[in-house]
């Protein structure tokens, strides 16, 4: 079990990790996510206690990760910043680090075989694919055959084969009882990956709940609809037992010239407000349900992220990004 | 490459996990590892070799062959003074180089290639994993540099018998030889040290080379007796002492004196390292 409580760590004037609380509970996938910049990371170094927090405690089944006796055989991590020496073999790597617990020389074959590295066991670290640093990593990770594990973006530039092999070692781990904290800085790969979710922004805690629970807070029953009788249709979704509220234009471009106005309803399925509209005439410039994970996630952080994330390439364009009425604030 | 099948790591005991702690066998068999796996300690310590033996066989051999030579007569008289010391100084000034270098990179290395921060991971006593590693490094030194003054003190020694013989039985001769081993080591934890303050594999080289070559000579330029003190108190004024089996005109301090000084300066820049160690972030 992992335990952080009102974590604040100040780099210079910039707030990092900002009065953050938490706990990791052993036995599922717990995903850590928030935009880049958000502080997982920085999270993560200082409940590994290679950073050093301005006020608050982090704990690893209770200890700080200073007093465990023999940390790699309680705590394995994968950071994302690279941790092996170019020169040195992948095998001498897991070596250097097994001797520090007494571990066997054995152990390490073992997790070499378990990552899928034993036929480059002796080759040069720095030759090695993303992929294979990656594995690596989860090897080094693995070495003390831990309780705890902490891993930071550990799909980051893997191919698919590579993301699946993690996620069901995640997965397979968290069965076999052991506390996993994945940090990720996307939304769909945690959705698929973690059980429960801990979202943070600018070093805040935004929500932590069960992963569908917080997909199901922030997307269900939120629909856009834009329409030129916007009056006319507030009044039958109210009646069907439906909230309208106006939509906020959230600084974007008007819609061009149609005057239709944008509104946010909640409580009703996209179909119904269409079935709506329909009975009474009413035309629809718009109707989306916003469903979307990325959509959820970026809602939940919006406002928390460090650089700006409108006009995202590769985003179809969204003038008016729905700023949630729910889920938002908690 | 084949993905593996995520199957469960095998089995660690839990009560051995439960009462394993960290001990010092651990830990230094894990430095040493570290240490001897990577090229540039066996490429740095082969250039010591070289450079320290081959330099100051080359120097002897120059220095016989141009015997009584034309204004050679102060550099004889030194030598004929003190043999040992001028065979170890012609090779080891250039040859310590290396080991300043080697001592930086020990550490340094650690932060560029942010190695430091699997080696925090598995060793998160911070002071116990500089100790280790200064363990294992000053050991190896020893074993090298004092093959190595041997090694030239002996052929050096060769050389130069036709003109003065020199054997280890001479007075302070051993003294000088062993000495000079002890010093060399010490420099690389002096480096190392240097390195594990600076953090930068280039900055704390110059930072390294700076005080050890070029301090000297700059405060060699200082006037006066103070001047003197001052450059006869220097880490590597005081170190080369213990490899002197005179005295020279102007030292400040006794072979044992200065090798202690030097010492001294190791533990206040190892102790800085260790101290700046805990409280940094890593």
């Amino acid at each position: 079990m992992i335990e952080v409580s009102d974590l604040t760590k100040r780099y210079g004037d910039k707030v990092a990790v900002d009065h953050l609380s938490f706990t990791v509970e052993p036995g599922r996938v717990t995903g850590f996510l928030g935009p880049n910049g958000a502080g997982k990371s920085t999270t993560m170094r200082l409940v590994l206690g290679l950073d050093y927090p301005n006020t608050g405690t982090a704990t690893i089944n209770g200890k700080h990760y200073r007093e465990l006796p023999s940390p790699l055989r309680t705590v394995g991590a994968l950071l994302e910043a690279k941790s092996v020496h170019g020169g040195r073999t992948a095998r001498n790597h897991l070596l250097f680090l097994a001797q520090t617990q007494g571990l066997p020389r054995s152990r390490v074959d073992e997790v070499l075989g378990l990552v899928g590295l034993q036929e480059v066991a002796d080759k040069r670290a720095g030759s090695f694919s993303l992929g294979m640093s990656q594995r690596l990593g989860i090897a080094a990770a693995l070495l003390g055959d831990p309780q705890v594990l902490l891993l930071d973006e550990p799909v980051n530039g893997l191919d698919p084969e590579g993301v699946l092999w993690i996620r069901n070692l995640m997965k397979q781990l968290a069965t076999e009882g052991r506390t996993i904290l994945v940090s990720s800085h996307l939304m769909n790969e945690m959705a698929v990956t973690a059980d429960y979710l801990i979202v943070i922004g600018r070093g805040k805690l935004i929500v932590e709940s069960s992963t569908e629970d917080v997909i199901a807070r922030s997307t269900d029953k939120s629909v856009r609809v834009r329409t030129p009788d916007a009056a006319r249709l507030t009044e039958l979704i109210t009646a069907a037992g439906g909230t309208s509220a106006p939509g906020e234009n959230g600084g974007g471009p008007a819609a061009p010239g149609n005057g239709a106005e944008l509104l946010t309803v909640t409580g009703l399925p996209a179909a119904r407000i269409g079935e709506l509209a329909a009975s009474a005439s009413i035309v629809l410039h718009e109707l989306t349900p916003v469903a979307s994970l990325e959509e959820a996630f970026m809602e939940l952080t919006s406002g928390s992220v460090e650089f700006g994330r409108r006009d995202r390439p590769g985003q179809p364009s969204q003038p008016d990004p729905v700023n949630a009425t729910q889920g938002g604030a908690r | 490459m084949t993905a593996a099948t995520p199957t469960a790591p095998a089995q660690v005991p839990a009560a051995a996990a439960a009462e394993h702690r960290q001990g010092w066998g651990g830990l230094l068999a894990s430095e040493w590892t570290k240490i001897r796996s990577v090229r540039s300690t066996v490429w740095t310590l082969l250039l010591f070799v070289v450079i320290s033996i081959g330099l100051g066989a080359l120097f002897t051999w120059l220095t016989v062959a141009n015997w009584n030579g034309p204004r050679a007569a102060p550099r004889d008289a030194r030598v004929i003074l003190d043999p040992v010391g001028f065979i170890l100084g012609a090779g080891l000034g250039l040859g310590q180089l290396t080991l300043c270098v080697l001592g930086v990179l020990v550490i340094s290395t650690e932060y560029s290639t942010g190695v430091i921060r699997a080696s925090l991971l598995a060793v998160p006593r911070r002071l116990k994993m500089l100790t280790a590693k200064s363990v294992v490094f000053a050991a190896l030194l020893l074993v090298v540099a004092e093959i190595v003054v041997f090694g030239s003190f002996f052929l050096g020694a060769a050389i130069l018998h036709s003109h003065v013989p020199v054997a280890l039985s001479d007075h302070n001769v051993t003294r000088a030889v062993v000495g000079s081993g002890l010093y060399l080591t010490v420099l690389g934890l002096f480096s190392l040290a240097i390195g594990a303050i600076i953090r930068h594999t280039a900055g704390a080289i110059t930072t390294a080379i700076g005080v050890v070559f070029v301090l000297p000579i700059l405060s060699g330029l200082l006037p006066g007796s103070w001047g003197a003190h001052i450059n006869g108190y220097l880490p590597e004024q005081a170190g080369v002492l213990i490899g002197q089996s005179q005295p020279a005109a102007g030292d400040v301090l006794s072979a044992w004196e200065g090798f202690g000084v030097f010492c001294l300066w190791t533990a206040v820049l190892l102790a800085l390292a260790g101290y700046l160690l805990q409280r940094r972030d890593a």
